[in-house]
């Protein structure tokens, strides 16, 4: 469970002091699937960083399982990013140098686990988003669907108890989007995952159960918790 | 097993890397390798120069000796310097029916410019500290005077004088024509007992034998076996030097290379030297032998101690005195090859750097996705440093490959050093009326009177000319030195690279997204 109160995130772009999020406060309980909408640069991806423990916030609080992340030192950060949570990204981020097997594997390198083990894991977790006979493959031969699929076998291989989901259907045309949510909604129900998603596209949105949106740095519930 | 396996996704991930980028890993894994190759020649040459100086220095001092002892002659005080003049009375040799007299006179002095000194010196340095050998010589210079001049006394009967033209000793005056001839050689004696140390540790015979502990005393010399063959003098021959006939007993030849002189043309048993020259338990130099390469300064300094007016050398100083083709390519190895080994050097990990911080920028993306993954710095900056380090491993491979070819080929060319050293002929020009046979007049003549050849020694000087074909050799210590160098550029490349990446934030993943 999340538990943020008064987030504020200001950062100094040339001589400007930009408010990327504003005394922002949000509940999120553990197997929650929520959508965060919002204009662009309007501080969508700043909450998902701090929800992820990729950036620290200027002040307030980020507490997830009881631990205040924003105040946590970075060997703890990376074991939360470790453990805890997977992302899945707009560009999907695979190495363009390693196969499919070999980028999902690159999410178990962390917990040291061996060579063998983590190839069957790697292979069980792209089976279940249906690219097994796709293991070998570099990204540049996947098609932008498969490679999000990877992306997302990548995320979800640690067996996360959150995933945060950055636009993780920008890039893809209509029936893969819907294939792609459908996939993620799969998965968020069967293995009761909390999911975050920011989206651009209101369609997204509209299948998640909660909905937020992020303007100017301030937060604004559209559904009921 | 589960640091082999992370060392598998390691080496998976930096295998792909360098694949990918072909280009730039060729680039600074060549021009790591051209900067090894170079550090790999110009140190295998300057290894090969300095065995060239070691073998030039050999044929002259021998083998194993680290110091040697001589002692300078002062202006005035004689020895080295002393007159080298052949003086002849009006009646002096025998008188011929052609108006001239047959003259022949014999001088056998030590070295220009060096004296003798007390034998006992031997047992002084003998004595110090990690001296672990001590041989001593008695170098000398004989030159001999033969031929026919003028007769005074039967000019001035006829009422002649002497015209002595400038074309050389071949003209003559009015009293009768001069014809004459002035030998040199080179004579070292040396104690037959003492073989480990000394200037015969570098020959090997070539007829006869060599000296054995009961020569000591006896009218028997060896001889250089080039000198031998240029005078035609063979082993059971007599010789003479300083008046006295001498027995050959055999020949030497240098061990550096064939056709190459030894140190002396001449070897006797140095209490016959001494004996010859007048130099009675005196002797000109002394060869030392130290226990280790680092006590070689602190011996030579206690020789200095013992003995103040002694002139001590350890190998450094001899190499020093090396002149010739040898001592330029030493120093066009020591000066021009170090500094552009080191420009290309730092050029080539200039561009390894380059090329890694400009990856590392490239990748931006890719090692922000790797830290929000959860990897931690350590593995990132990691990754970094090795892809850097195997780029340097495989330029230092090639470089090795390359200046190992680059070496051959220097070594198959066959470049032949000429070196030289120190002062071994005794004509002086300075000094009055000097001589050069058949290039010039002669000196000093006054009728009626005594006549006198030579000059006072000095500056007329040759030295001992060793040609050694330059061997560079190729050392494990310099392959290995090579491919350190190669990974230290990889590492410095990797270090800086590294830093780049390790102050990438994890949030960089999202970079694309402004």
């Amino acid at each position: 469970m999340y538990q943020i109160e008064k987030l504020t995130k200001t950062y100094t772009q040339g001589k400007r002091t930009v408010h990327a999020l504003r005394d922002v406060s949000l509940r999120i309980e553990d197997g929650e699937l929520l959508s965060v909408q919002g204009p662009t640069g309007g501080g969508k991806s700043t909450l998902l960083q701090a929800l992820g423990g990729l950036d620290r916030p200027t002040s307030g609080s980020v507490v997830l399982d009881g631990k205040d992340l924003a105040t946590m030192n970075d060997a703890g950060l990376t074991r939360v990013r470790a453990e805890t949570v997977g992302f899945v990204f707009q560009n999907f981020n695979l190495i363009p140098t390693l196969t499919a097997q070999e980028n999902v594997e690159t999410a178990l390198v962390p917990a040291g686990m061996t060579k063998e083990e983590r190839a069957r894991r790697a292979l069980d977790a792209l089976e279940s988003v249906g690219l097994g006979e796709r293991a070998d493959h570099l990204p540049d031969e996947l098609s932008g669907g498969q490679q999000q699929r990877v992306a997302i076998a990548r995320a979800l291989v640690k067996n996360p108890t959150v995933l945060l989901a950055d636009e993780p259907t920008g890039n893809l045309d209509e029936d893969t989007r819907d294939e792609i949510i459908d996939l993620l909604e799969g998965l968020w129900k069967e293995q009761g995952l909390t999911l975050v998603m920011v989206t651009h596209d209101s369609a997204v949105a509209a299948r998640t159960p909660r909905r937020i949106r992020i303007a100017k740095g301030r937060l604004k519930e559209l559904t009921g918790a | 097993m589960a640091a082999a396996s992370l060392g598998h996704m390691f080496l998976t991930y930096l295998r792909r890397e360098l694949r990918n980028r072909r280009k730039q890993t060729a680039v600074v894994a060549i021009g790591l390798a051209v900067a090894i190759a170079l550090v790999m020649v110009v140190s295998s040459v300057s290894a090969g120069v300095r065995d060239a100086q070691a073998a030039v220095l050999e044929s002259v001092y021998g083998v194993g000796t680290d110091i040697t002892v001589t002692q300078t002659a002062e202006p005035g005080e004689g020895g080295g310097f002393g007159p080298r003049r052949f003086d002849f009375d009006a009646e002096d040799g025998e008188a011929t029916d052609e108006g001239t007299r047959e003259l022949a006179q014999e001088r056998l002095t030590t070295n220009p410019g060096t004296t003798s000194f007390e034998a006992d010196a031997l047992d002084a340095v003998a004595g110090l500290e990690h001296v672990t050998g001590v041989a001593a010589t008695l170098e000398l210079t004989s030159i001999s005077f033969s031929g026919e001049m003028p007769d005074l006394d039967q000019m001035r009967e006829e009422g002649g004088g002497i015209v002595v033209g400038p074309g050389g000793g071949e003209e003559g005056g009015q009293g009768g024509p001069s014809s004459f001839e002035i030998d040199q050689q080179t004579v070292t004696g040396i104690d037959p007992a003492a073989a480990a140390v000394g200037p015969l540790t570098t020959t090997e015979v070539a007829d006869g034998r060599t000296f054995e502990a009961s020569d000591a005393g006896q009218d028997v010399a060896v001889l250089d076996a080039v000198y031998a063959e240029q005078e035609e003098i063979a082993v059971g021959d007599t010789i003479t030097v300083g008046g006295t006939e001498l027995e050959v007993i055999g020949t030497v030849s240098s061990t550096t290379g064939d056709g190459v002189e030894t140190a002396a043309n001449v070897y006797l048993p140095i209490d016959v030297a001494a004996t010859l020259a007048d130099l009675e338990d005196q002797v000109t130099t002394l060869y030392v032998q130290v226990d280790s390469s680092s006590n070689v300064d602190a011996v030579s300094e206690a020789i200095a101690a013992e003995l103040p007016d002694a002139t001590v050398s350890t190998q450094a100083d001899l190499a020093e005195g090396v002149s010739g083709s040898l001592s330029t390519a030493s120093s066009l190895v020591s000066t021009l090859g170090t500094w552009l080994s080191v420009i290309v050097l730092l050029a080539a990990f200039g561009l390894a750097i380059l090329f890694t911080v400009s990856g590392v920028n490239r990748r931006t993306r890719e090692l922000g996705t790797l830290k929000a993954l959860g990897w931690s710095q350590r593995r990132v900056v990691g990754q970094i440093a090795g892809e850097s380090v195997a780029q340097g491993l495989i330029g230092g491979v090639a470089g090795v490959a390359l200046g190992g070819l680059a070496v051959l080929a220097v070594n198959l060319s066959g470049i032949t050093l000429s070196g030289s050293t120190g002062a071994q002929v005794a004509f002086g020009r300075p000094g009055g009326g000097g001589m050069r046979p058949g290039t010039e007049g002669a000196g000093e003549a006054a009728v009626g009177g005594p006549a006198a050849f030579g000059g006072g020694g000095g500056d007329g000087l040759a030295g001992t000319v060793s040609d050694v074909v330059l061997q560079a050799p190729v050392s494990l210590w310099i392959v290995a030195a090579a491919v350190g160098l190669a990974v230290l550029g990889g590492l410095a490349a990797g270090v800086v690279g590294g830093q780049r990446a390790a102050r990438l934030r994890p949030a960089e993943a999202f970079r694309s997204l402004a």
